[in-house]
């Protein structure tokens, strides 16, 4: 899941401030899920500005929509008719569906409402933790599940580092050493050895990347 | 007139002929068997060459190669490259420190590749400090290879004459090759393996972390005499004195990977002074020069460069042999 967290209101405000006609758009994927972006969010966002032009004796048209999912072209589609109103665009998606939104809409200013932080996972109700970079050339079949690129300060391959102490990062006590926690796994997998094999650099080739799945691409052809 | 190659400046030994990887002092002295003894030189944080030359005259004489931090605890400071040379120009043998944090595959290449043909011999591959610990904790942590992949990297250019990429290099550096280790990190049962892993990537010597727990390095250096580990690479044990009962309770708790036993603290509590910090290292020292299998003790004095030639001195390890064709 894309873990996001919201925007100040002020900032907000500040990117806001000089237009009339102003949409929130609410994302139904991963931003609901962790109630950030969804249809509620938006709605109170939209109360939210509506209240604060009332007060700043501004005349703002305020509109709330909630799509499905933001990045994906189809449900973009869905606003079609209503963005021919809108100045400005507050999306409320991550950061995939923000642009999603710009390139579909090239004469409308789309905003980010939430700050898009990492990919990762909801450890207990209200703590997310980071998971996954998307590095292209997943590793962690060899390293006990769990993954050094994304959760490892340093990204080692042949880690752990000499400040990995009491099972705990260098860089903060609050962060587990991924590299302890491999470690321990892998000798309870029985698959220790493994580790003593040095890893070569990894191939961080080029960004942005895109993936083609070609017997997709043949059936949307059809369409 | 052309300058001359600064690597063909062999002199003739009167030692017992040793198979040498780079040829240099430290390399030749540790291949001979003689305890050695290095020390730590902070470059400043400007740009002036004075302050080099003045920690480097508190050391000449008292160590037989200086290590040359690389912008050590990530804080910016001259670069090692820089300033090794400077130490050449001196007449000191410089060991360049090179961090990954700072630099991609491209970099480290190049920047080593110039080391070499300024007259580098000695390179200790870290992996380094993450950034957020320095002066500039905001700045982008590379960490493109890890030390391990470094060494690796250099041994391959040395060996196989080909850069990382397999591009046949015109003129290969034969550095003499070391990493760091410390024994106090965990996983504790994985140091050891770990030092392994380095030893079979190219590092020909270790300097460790600083030993104030002398028990757990006694313990770590029976692992490494064990696997055989001793004998594959020179182990060089890190020392430094205490200056305060304040700075060792510093230590403790804000340096990642740093034990000092609650004995030194509390000696240090009883009796707070320099003198008393220096004569708690010089005793580690005493019960270090007895471990088999260690090779010399490495001193990370740094901001404290005048320690150095009173501890040295102290623990009877004066005078330096000479170095030759240095
Ligand atoms: S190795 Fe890590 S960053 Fe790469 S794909 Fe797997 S989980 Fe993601
Ligand atoms: S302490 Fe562990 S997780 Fe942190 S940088 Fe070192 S190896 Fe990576």
């Amino acid at each position: 899941m894309i873990v996001a967290r919201p925007k100040s209101f002020e900032e907000i405000i500040r990117l806001i401030q000089n237009y009339k006609k102003v949409a929130v758009l609410g994302c139904g994927g991963c931003v609901t899920v962790r109630s950030i972006g969804g249809q509620k969010q938006a709605e109170e966002l939209a109360s939210l500005l509506r209240l604060w032009a009332k007060r700043q004796g501004k005349d703002v048209v305020v509109t709330e929509a909630t799509l499905t999912r933001q990045c994906e072209p189809e449900f973009v589609e869905s606003i079609n008719d209503r963005a021919n109103d809108w100045e400005v665009v507050i999306s409320l998606a991550c950061g995939v569906g923000v642009q999603c939104l710009a390139e579909r809409f090239p004469r409308i200013k789309v905003l980010p409402g939430v700050d898009t932080i990492f990919m990762g996972a909801t450890i207990e109700p209200g703590l997310y933790w980071e998971r996954c970079v998307g590095c292209g050339e997943c590793i962690v079949g060899e390293t006990g599940g769990f993954c050094p690129v994304a959760r490892c300060a340093k990204s080692l391959m042949n880690g752990p580092c000499g400040g990995s102490q009491g099972g705990r990062c260098e860089v903060s006590p609050d962060t587990p050493c991924v590299w302890q926690l491999i470690y321990e796994r892998m000798e309870q997998l029985g698959m220790g050895e493994e580790l003593d094999v040095i890893r070569p650099p990894k191939d961080w080739s080029v960004r942005p990347q895109r993936m083609i799945m070609e017997h997709l691409r043949k059936v949307d052809s059809r369409q | 007139m052309p300058r001359k190659n600064p690597h063909s400046l062999e002199t003739p030994t009167l030692e017992a002929p040793v198979n040498l990887t780079a040829g240099s002092h430290f390399e030749r002295l540790l291949k001979q068997g003689k305890f050695v003894v290095t020390a730590e030189l902070g470059p400043p944080k400007g740009a002036e060459r004075a302050v080099v030359e003045k920690k480097a005259h508190l050391l000449k004489g008292y160590v037989d190669a200086v290590n040359i931090t690389d912008c050590q605890t990530s804080v910016v400071r001259m670069s090692s490259i820089a300033s090794a040379q400077i130490l050449l120009e001196m007449g000191i043998e410089p060991i360049v420190q090179m961090t990954c944090r700072d630099r991609n595959r491209i970099a480290l290449q190049a920047d080593l590749l110039g080391a070499w043909a300024l007259g580098m011999k000695n390179v200790l591959c870290l992996t380094g400090d993450h950034p957020k610990f320095g002066d500039h904790p905001g700045a982008k942590p590379v960490f493109d290879l890890d030390s391990i992949q470094l060494l690796q990297m250099l041994k391959t250019m040395r060996e196989e004459k080909k850069m990382l990429s397999g591009t046949p290099l015109e003129g290969a550096p034969s550095f003499f090759l070391g990493a760091a280790e410390n024994p106090f990190a965990d996983p504790f049962p994985f140091r050891a393996r770990r030092l392994a892993k380095k030893i079979t990537a190219g590092a020909e010597f270790i300097q460790t972390q600083i030993v104030y727990n002398v028990d757990k390095f006694v313990q770590w250096m029976e692992e490494v005499r064990q696997k055989g580990l001793h004998k594959k690479a020179f182990i060089l044990a890190g020392v430094a004195p205490l200056k305060s009962a304040g700075m060792a309770k510093y230590m403790k708790k804000n340096v990642p990977g740093m034990e000092v036993p609650d004995a030194i603290i509390s000696r240090l509590e009883k009796k707070n002074s320099k003198a008393e910090g220096i004569e708690i290292c010089l005793g580690i020292v005493e019960k270090l020069r007895q471990i088999e299998g260690l090779s010399g003790i490495h001193i990370m004095a740094v901001e404290w460069e005048e320690v150095v030639a009173q501890l040295v001195e102290k623990a009877g390890l004066l005078p330096r042999p000479a170095s030759v064709g240095g």
